[in-house]
């Protein structure tokens, strides 16, 4: 089986976000970047099919600052190859990153595509079903778990209310990742180390699809805050007394 | 009685060993002993590690067992290490992997050298390839990796502290040219609320001196001592090749910092990497300065003081935070009973500092818990610290122990800035 696991990077929120001077957009200037988590989690169920089954792992990612280091970990953590996709200045929505990953796809000759189910920056979610809609292939998103099952694989999607269902999909197939059924697992940095000294990764170009009609930014505004935290002071029988009374008017005890 | 068994019994009627006639019973060897029957397969491997061989030395005297910090809050040192270890037991799969703090204390009195702070630090970075290492140690070495301290601050925000020092201190990136001290603030007095107290209050005593010094502010990053004793060796060596390529940068007549763990690493380990530096701890470069300072006021405290590990039993100093000690008008200095090279071990060393959750689970109480105990014991009102990991790790154990309003806890130069104010 190749795997192809589709990654991309978000904003650090070590840094404090702030909006840009036209108010439709973080100011990017600052911002540090990091992994999605749940491409981190996409990726290590890739390696868990490889170590469990065998399989074959491309890393793939749009070409922007600080990809290289992304596709490093990749290939530290356990996929066999790592390409950078170039396919202009982003960032792009979901939308215009499908054609141009898709495309990178395609060449691979690839079974099975992986791809986290959604990503801090816009929690659009759209990734996977965009990818396999370019692809022409079947798609399952919100999976916790994903095992081979002969010429298909079987997946836990996950439903409201606790439920999970399993499904079997014909490959090739995309698959969004809520989780992998283990934490990412650390890589040491002895080992990104020697796979940085093998140079960039392999790079690729490929033209984004056009920005999407029928939905722009209007306007970007920092939460406002809602205030009304209570400091509760006193001996520890006033705050004590306090607390259970909060409890008790919003209808939390029982009884 | 057991009987023994027949061909396994070997007495000479006649033996001479060296010239002596030991002819007789006192020769009876039985075949085979005992320990060769067993799997020695756990000890060998850890033995093979390079730089974990010295367990194998191990001769079970003991002496580290009453030694060893930890032991005294839990069941550990490494004699049990090597006992359990040479019984079968993985060591890499191990909770006791991860409670040593490399104190030190046990090659203090070793006859074998058996030693811990090599062998730790190499068992564990075979742990930590094989992707076997504690949940937040991990979080640690992200951190670290990702932003240049353990704690996931940003960058950015690394000389924030400055701002209300109330007393100049001279960005290096953003004043150019050379200086007397270059100051490595490190992380904990970089980004702690506690650590920025003192050094601000480090700051004020520079200035009373009119001493030439700057930082390096948001270029400078953890010089990953701990993070290469928890077992990152390639997490240690990328950052302090970035530490010496910024160091390369700026001009500067020796390096000063308040972190005992950094000490360490500019004076023992970035040599290894070809890096050496004129490096003081800060009670180094201070404690002869001392008499130049305008005192405006006594300080009538009851103090005790604990020594930091990697300043004392790594690097020998003892005398430097005490002369500062005794240098403050007023205090009233009183030594708990395991001091200077028997000093106890607040927790923090060796990666403890990122492992306290962790480390919960294997003791009866944090090893910082029983040092404010001892603290308490000598009658001090104030426990006096000069390692950025302390402030905050006794203040913890002084509430969780129920010292509130008994014992507080103080950087050293935060009581020379006291004193320094009317």
């Amino acid at each position: 089986m190749h795997i192809a696991v589709v990654l991309k990077q978000v904003p650090d929120l070590v840094e404090e976000l702030e909006i840009d001077s036209a108010g439709t957009d973080i100011d990017r200037s600052f911002l540090k970047m990091k992994l999605n988590e749940f491409d981190d989690h996409a990726l290590e169920q890739a390696v868990l099919l490889k170590e469990s089954a065998g399989a074959q792992v491309t890393a793939l990612a749009l070409d922007s600052d600080g990809v290289d280091q992304v596709l490093h970990s990749a290939v530290a953590r356990g996929a066999d190859k790592a390409i950078k996709v170039a396919a202009g200045d982003g960032p792009f929505a979901s939308r215009q990153a499908a054609p141009a990953l898709a495309a990178a796809i395609r060449s691979l000759n690839v079974d099975l595509v992986l791809t986290g189910v959604q990503a801090a920056d816009d929690v659009f979610g759209q990734t996977a079903p965009f990818l396999a809609a370019e692809l022409g292939w079947p798609h399952v998103s919100v999976v916790s778990g994903v095992e081979p099952a002969g010429s298909a694989v079987r997946v836990r999607q996950e439903y409201s209310g606790g439920r999970m269902a399993v499904l079997e999909v014909d490959t090739p197939a995309v698959v969004g990742v809520q989780a992998a059924p283990q934490s990412p697992r650390y890589v040491p940095i002895s080992r990104l180390r020697q796979v940085m000294a093998g140079g960039p990764p392999e790079s690729v170009t490929a033209t984004a699809g056009a920005a999407p009609a029928g939905t722009m930014v209007v306007a970007l505004a920092k939460p406002e805050q809602a205030g009304g935290a209570e400091m509760i002071s006193g001996s520890t029988d006033q705050v004590a007394e306090r607390i259970l009374a909060l409890l008790s008017e919003r209808g939390l005890l029982r009884g | 009685m057991s009987k023994v068994e027949p061909g396994r019994v070997n007495e000479q009627e006649h033996l001479e060993f060296e010239g002596m006639d030991i002819s007789g019973h006192w020769n009876r060897m039985f075949e085979q002993r005992v320990i060769w029957q067993h799997d020695t397969g756990a000890l060998d491997r850890v033995t093979a590690i390079t730089g974990a061989e010295s367990l194998g030395y191990c001769y079970q005297c003991g002496k580290c067992t009453p030694a060893c910090p930890v032991d005294a809050v839990g069941d550990y040192s490494p004699r049990k290490i090597f006992r359990r270890t040479q019984l079968g037991a993985d060591l890499l799969d191990s909770p006791d992997l991860w409670l040593c703090t490399t104190c030190m204390n046990c090659l203090r009195v070793c006859p074998k050298e058996v030693n811990m702070i090599s062998i730790m630090p190499a068992v564990r970075e075979v742990a930590v390839a094989a992707g076997k290492v504690p949940p937040e140690l991990q979080k640690a070495f992200e951190n670290t990796f990702q932003h240049g301290n353990p704690m996931g601050e940003p960058a950015r925000k690394r000389a924030d502290w400055i701002a209300e020092a109330g007393a100049p201190v001279r960005l290096m990136p953003r004043e150019k040219g050379p200086v007397d001290v270059l100051f490595y603030t490190e992380c904990y007095w970089s980004y702690h609320p506690r650590g920025k107290d003192a050094a601000r209050a480090f700051a004020r005593v520079m200035a009373e001196l009119g001493t030439d010094w700057g930082i390096l502010g948001p270029e400078e990053k953890c010089s990953c001592d701990s993070q290469r004793l928890a077992g990152e060796k390639g997490l240690f060596e990328m950052v302090a090749e970035q530490n010496i390529a910024t160091l390369d940068k700026y001009e500067f007549k020796r390096l000063v910092t308040p972190d005992p763990h950094a000490y360490n690493a500019f004076r023992n380990e970035y040599p290894k990497l070809g890096a050496e530096y004129p490096v003081q701890h800060y009670t180094q470069f201070l404690a002869p300065l001392m008499e130049r300072l305008p005192w405006k006021r006594k300080l009538s405290y009851k103090v005790t003081f604990h020594d930091p590990c990697y300043l004392g039993r790594h690097n020998g100093e003892y005398d430097a935070p005490r002369e500062m000690i005794r240098a403050i008008p007023g205090l009233e200095f009183t030594e708990m009973f395991r001091c200077k090279a028997q000093g106890y071990c607040c927790g923090g060393g060796g990666g403890g500092m990122w492992l306290d959750g962790f480390t919960a689970g294997h003791v009866s109480e944090r090893l910082s818990e029983r040092r404010v105990k001892e603290a308490v014991e000598t009658g001090a009102e104030v426990l006096v610290v000069c390692c950025p990991y302390e402030v905050s790790r006794f203040e913890d154990a002084v509430k969780s122990t129920g010292n509130e309003g008994r014992l507080i806890v103080r950087d050293v130069i935060e009581l020379v800035d006291e004193a320094l104010h009317a």
